[in-house]
């Protein structure tokens, strides 16, 4: 447990000390989001029934964006083999890295879509709704993706690859965020949609640090 | 038992001797089985010919999730008992199911237009296969990328084993979710809900994909063996 907030605080300190790398993803984020107006036509009704849909859609890319980091520093000066050789088991490696990753990535989206929201002209019920599936999918994203990151270590061309391998396994997630924030907009009961996106997270959590640990293994030796 | 295979020499002795027969196995089905398809079977008194699209899509169907399962099967025997022919086998069967995944699409698409009057609906049976494509696609192209053929054996073996929750998916999106792809018709705890006259030329047309599916299989994973050897000899030869 110490060496899981360990791993954390020493992820955390060299985002903020990297400085405008953790920024990017928010600033990608913002940014695409702000492209499909322009590609639509800004007009009011059109915006806020693909309003959530879009910013789910754009959040998937700008989690990619800071996954392909999340071993290969580590990798490349070797620190990753002393991480291998320390007593904190890979399965609590791949568990920090990923809670580390959602604080330095899908915490920022989440509080970024707000923004995008009153941009899309989203109607103020579903406001909450938004910020509930991000909390909710978010770190889902950063667990499921941290098995792609490992699988894709050292490989050629990793960022596509990561994309190609990652975006299938997000289809889930995304139909039922989407789900969720059309049924608020419509005024429904969006209560099935969050227990089932509470779902992934809790299998994620259970079964995706398993799996980035047998990719890691794979990758050290 | 399992270890009398993981000798690549061997393997390849009997699968070379296994594969005349299946071959001709092959034939002789995909013979019967269109023979029967086309010809010797009922129109449907609804669809017309256009019914004839199942006997090849319903069999590309089974065997695009069939390969996966296999994929998936050989990448937990090579992750757990590390055998050797395991990842070779996975390797090798990875671009036939991409195959047939890519078969079902178009037939389905090439159906859907006559009989639900449009060429692709974002139904779930039909956006989970479309998915089950992009994860043969992954799973080719995480093969292939690293210099160490090894380790791209290795990372393509988790990356099936966690795609395989796909699978489950695909099989009861039409029990799960009510949309406008049918429900299973032959997997059921009653009889098949299909006349046998149409159930004939079905089986045995998924027969002769399956006995195509292992007799490609065998061929690919044999001149992947030979690959290896060609490499190696070459390399010994240049030293």
């Amino acid at each position: 447990m110490i060496g899981l907030c360990l791993l954390i605080r020493r992820d955390l300190r060299l985002a903020f000390r990297g400085g405008t790398d953790a920024m990017m993803g928010v600033i990608f984020f913002v940014l695409a989001a702000i492209l499909f107006p322009f590609g639509v036509g800004p007009d009011a009704a059109i915006l806020p029934r693909i309003g959530g849909g879009i910013i789910w859609v754009v959040a998937l890319l700008a989690a990619l964006l800071s996954l392909e980091r999340m071993f290969a520093g580590d990798h490349e000066d070797g620190s990753l083999d002393l991480l291998y050789l320390s007593p904190v088991s890979l399965g609590q490696l791949a568990l920090a890295k990923a809670i580390a990753h959602w604080l330095t990535s899908g915490v920022l989206l989440l509080i970024a879509s707000p923004v995008l929201a009153l941009l899309y002209n989203l109607p103020s019920s579903a406001f909450l709704p938004l910020v509930a599936t991000m909390a909710l999918g978010t770190p889902t994203l950063s667990l499921v993706g941290a098995i792609g990151a490992a699988l894709t270590l050292g490989a050629r061309r990793g960022g596509v690859l990561l994309a190609l391998l990652l975006l299938p396994l997000y289809i889930p997630v995304l139909i039922f965020d989407a789900g969720a924030i059309d049924g608020a907009i419509a005024g429904r009961d969006i209560t099935p949609q969050l227990m089932i996106l509470g779902g992934f997270l809790l299998a994620a959590l259970a079964l995706a640090p398993w799996a980035t640990a047998a990719a890691l293994r794979q990758a050290i030796e | 038992m399992l270890h009398r295979f993981a000798n690549p020499a061997r393997f390849s002795r009997i699968a070379a001797r296994v594969l005349p027969w299946s071959t001709a196995l092959t034939g002789l089905l995909f013979v019967a089985g269109i023979y029967f398809a086309l010809f010797a079977s009922p129109a449907d008194y609804q669809q017309g010919d256009t019914v004839r699209i199942m006997y090849v899509h319903v069999p590309s169907a089974w065997m695009a999730m069939g390969a996966y399962t296999f994929i998936a099967v050989m990448s937990a025997t090579s992750l757990i008992w590390k055998h050797p022919l395991a990842d070779i086998a996975a390797r090798a069967a990875a671009p036939l199911g991409a195959g047939f995944t890519v078969i079902v699409l178009t037939t389905g698409s090439l159906w859907g237009k006559p009989t639900w009057g449009t060429w692709w609906v974002w139904d779930a049976r039909l956006t989970s296969v479309l998915v089950l494509f992009f994860l043969y696609l992954g799973h080719i192209a995480l093969t292939h990328a690293f210099d160490n053929p090894q380790r791209g054996a290795k990372a393509a073996a988790v990356l099936a084993l966690v795609g395989f929750v796909n699978i489950p998916i695909i099989k009861f999106s039409v029990d799960w979710w009510n949309t406008l792809h049918q429900p299973a018709s032959l997997t059921r705890l009653d009889r098949p809900a299909i006349d046998p006259a149409m159930l004939t030329p079905l089986l045995l047309m998924g027969l002769a994909f399956m006995a195509y599916f292992i007799t490609m299989l065998l061929i690919r994973m044999r001149a992947d063996l030979n690959a290896a050897r060609a490499r190696a000899l070459q390399l010994s030869a240049a030293e």
